[in-house]
């Protein structure tokens, strides 16, 4: 137990240090993760030695759940639109890539299965490095950014097959995992059969067990049962491909993919993540206190040579389909640019084929490196591109305004769907304006999404929630959620989202005034236009004439509100001892004095044809 | 016979007696339609579909308001913009009002003296009226005089029902035929018109 703790804080003490730094430094986390691992590893300080592997094996798991979260952000319709970039641009990169690798492999003088293998794992980019670089210098929604993306979506998913056929490519047997899977026992047809049903079992359990399943567990109301029913879902379906000798990853992509369109998705994508994240960071820990420095040390030009040469390859290669596209050539030379470098699926893939003994140790330890140095060069190539080529070609693209083609954001989320929420948004659509809707009642989820509402499941006052619903580039805020959970949300969305113009429902004067305390600007009381309403009715059906009635309640609601707002500045001045039931007495009764000296009809004699009579009659 | 629609304007009809005096005294009868527009339309938005339904199952259209400002109160100025609609009440196709009759009930603080070239407003009625009867010839119907109740400030109780009273005879002389509107001639106000009770 011990042992274990002390490992666990090298390990999180190693990441809280090195990620910060090497964010700072603009290298992006997975650079920081491999740094923490070269600290910690046997090559620095030392704390980790040999047991690195072993936490390899348990960190690939993040690997898998990546995976399912690849999966489920790959909402079909928006893979169909970009079907023709994904396919076509992404094979010709993988597979003219791939090719060259495994020619100069073949030179080299490996194994044709080696060279393959090799080829396929520097044809990958870093989907991490490459987004990110994009993101943060404003070129996402450029053609290059765009072809980008499709290029990093067709290696992401490349990567299942991958994964699947490199154990086809292992020369020998695989020594280590001594345990037979009982699908080995089986003649060849049954193996085949039994993968099929384990496809189809995966397919038919995402549509049909795991979204009611979820239901249900949603309808509890506990957030921790939710997270770990989405646990229970990635390791069950691991451990199904696991059984049947499929690649776990490939299992759980497709659960993802099914799930792409369930109302969960986005609660399934904010729960999983930390756990992603944090079990990824620990895989490129243990990649970097793998990394062999000996070897590095031993020839540091040739494995520079080797990084520089790859380098240039991609890049080449990528230019080269950028021309065919008809890109410009500022496009080609930042698609090349951001995705020239090798990536964090090529340490996964390099794992692998150690594992399985395709190359020898000496190889996989100097392509790591490669891989490492690469990743660790790109935010250079990049600068050096944007301040010193782009420059001389000075026809970098305007940015285009047409509406983002990946996904379609609303201008306005509403945060709550229950009568108040669905109501408002029912108004909304009618006059043509959709909305992006939030709500954590499965029930309400599900019978909205048949109705063809675009209905998210999940608790709006999480940050990562409103993110995945768009929140950063949406105009509105609705906040129609229950009023006690209201202040987190605003709090919320003023530390995150602060453009976000906020619309808050509140219950009464007490929640009000905590939210105008917030400084929410604009605020519903539900109880307020209600009461009113009814008053109006009930003067008129005491005989008041309705035009009367209504401009009664109109004047009165207005008198309210001024009331409210008067006495919302007064409490502060009261201090914190008038508080509760006192407080809410002694508001009552400055209410009623104030509405004594509210005289409704003052200063309207309008149509009043008595008045005037009775002054006609005295002059 | 005719069917009538009276459309019924005051914003505070509670203080006004000349006019709960006038609408209280409206003859109870099957071609007689009595539509209370700020009752309906509280907030003034006004079913536009449900109204131009309601004209068209009508002949003659009686506007009952008092006169404020030299016009009609905002309601019936609403009701002109939205259900007297171009392609339905004018322009291409606009023929649904064609050939009905039109005119106005009104009532008058000031009385028919202040409403003459020589008095206190400086015009006599008609020539206040003239956008009004525009808007009836604009959508072709027959503009009739107006049934005026003026100087109402100073009217007793008595003066009031006498005059509901020859208002309700003219509508049931409409109503049942015995008051032709195309055989009226050159008449100033329908106040002057002979009801023989039969």
């Amino acid at each position: 137990m011990a042992n274990f703790l002390a490992d666990a804080v090298v390990y999180l003490a190693a990441a809280v240090v090195c990620v910060p730094i090497a964010k700072r430094l603009g290298m992006g986390s997975v650079l920081g993760y491999l740094l923490a691992g070269i600290v910690i590893g046997p090559y620095a300080l030392g704390f980790i030695g040999e047991e690195g592997k072993d936490i390899m094996h348990f960190a690939e798991f993040g690997v898998v759940m990546m995976l399912f979260l690849v999966g489920l952000e790959l909402e079909p319709a928006a893979f169909w639109r970009m079907r023709k970039q994904v396919l076509g641009m992404g094979s010709l990169q993988v597979g003219v890539t791939a090719a060259l690798v495994m020619g100069i492999a073949l030179l080299l003088g490996f194994t044709w299965q080696a060279g393959l293998a090799v080829g396929l794992a520097m044809a990958m980019s870093s989907t991490a490095i490459a987004l990110q670089s994009l993101k943060e210098k404003n070129l996402t929604h450029t053609t290059a950014g765009k072809y980008s993306f499709a290029v990093l979506l067709f290696q992401d998913i490349a990567v299942i097959p991958i994964l699947a056929l490199l154990p086809l490519m292992a020369v020998g047997a695989v020594e280590g995992h001594g345990e037979q899977h009982f699908v080995d026992t089986l003649p060849g047809w049954q193996r085949t059969l039994v993968v099929i049903a384990a496809v189809a079992v995966v397919i038919a359990a995402g549509r049909y067990l795991v979204v009611p399943l979820l239901r249900m567990v949603a309808r509890t109301r506990l957030r921790e049962l939710f997270v770990a029913s989405s646990l229970l879902l990635v390791v069950g379906i691991a451990l199904l491909m696991e059984t049947v000798g499929l690649s776990p990853a490939l299992g759980t992509f497709l659960a993802g993919v099914v799930l792409a369109n369930s109302e969960f998705k986005h609660e399934l994508e904010s729960d999983l993540d930390p756990f992603k994240g944090l079990l990824l960071g620990l895989f490129f820990m243990a990649v970097g206190a793998s990394i062999n420095f000996e070897l590095i040390i031993a020839k540091p030009a040739f494995i520079l040579a080797l990084t520089v040469g790859i380098m240039l390859l991609k890049t080449g290669v990528l230019v080269g389909i950028g021309h065919r596209a008809c890109l410009s050539f500022d496009q080609r030379l930042i698609l090349g640019s951001s995705l020239g470098q090798v990536g964090e699926f090529a340490f996964v893939l390099l794992a692998f084929i150690a594992q399985l003994r395709i190359l020898d140790a000496t190889w996989t330890d100097t392509l790591m490196a490669v891989t490492a140095m690469s990743m660790t060069i790109t935010p250079l190539v990049m600068l050096a591109n944007e301040k010193l080529v782009l420059p001389h070609f000075g026809t970098l693209e305007q940015e285009e305004k047409e509406a983002d083609e990946v996904d379609v954001q609303h201008k306005v989320i509403i945060a709550g769907f229950g009568h108040f929420g669905s109501t408002l948004g029912r108004l909304l659509r009618a006059n043509g304006v959709e909305s992006t809707v939030l709500d954590n009642d499965s029930d309400q989820v599900d019978l909205l999404r048949s109705l063809g509402f675009r209905v998210f499941y999940g608790d709006a006052t999480r940050h990562e929630i409103l993110e995945a619903a768009g929140a950063q580039h949406a105009e509105l805020l609705i906040c129609a959620i229950a009023p006690e959970s209201a202040p987190t949300l605003v709090e919320v969305v003023h530390k995150h989202f602060p453009h976000l113009k906020l619309y808050v429902r509140t219950r009464n004067r007490y929640d009000t005034y905590d939210l105008m305390d917030q400084g929410v600007l604009n605020f519903y009381r539900e109880t307020l236009d209600t009461s009113i309403r009814m008053g109006v009715d009930v003067l008129r059906d005491l005989g008041f004439r309705a035009h009367t009635a209504t401009r009664a309640g109109q004047d009165f609601r207005r008198y309210d509100i001024a009331a409210l707002k008067k006495l919302a500045g007064l409490r502060h001045d009261k201090g914190a001892y008038v508080a509760g039931a006192r407080e809410s007495i002694a508001e009552q009764e400055e209410l009623i004095r104030g509405d004594a000296a509210h005289d409704p009809g003052h200063a309207d004699h309008a149509w009043n044809s008595e008045e005037m009579r009775n002054v006609v009659k005295r002059s | 016979m005719p069917r009538i629609l009276i459309l019924f304007a005051h914003p505070r009809l509670e203080k006004s007696r000349a006019n709960r005096a006038l609408a209280s005294r409206l003859p109870a009868h099957r071609n007689i339609t009595f539509h209370d527009l700020y009752e309906q339309y509280p907030d003034l938005n006004i079913d536009i579909r449900r109204e131009q339904s309601l004209l068209e199952a009508h002949d003659m259209v009686v506007l009952h308001h008092p006169f404020y400002w030299y016009s009609v109160p905002p309601i019936m100025k609403q009701y002109f913009d939205l259900v007297y609609g171009f392609g339905w009440a004018y322009g291409p196709g606009g023929t649904a009002l064609k050939g009905k009759h039109c005119f106005h009930v009104l009532t008058s603080g000031g009385n028919e003296q202040a409403y003459s070239v020589d008095g206190f407003h400086g015009n006599d009625l008609h020539a206040f009226m003239l956008p009004l009867q525009r808007t009836a010839t604009l959508c072709g119907m027959h503009w009739l005089p107006p049934f005026a109740v003026q100087g109402t400030h100073r009217m007793s109780d008595t003066d009031l029902a006498q005059a509901a009273d020859r208002l309700a005879a003219i509508l049931l002389g409409f109503a049942e035929g015995s008051i032709d509107p195309d055989t009226l001639g050159t008449m100033d106000r329908l106040n002057d018109l002979t009801t023989d009770r039969r």
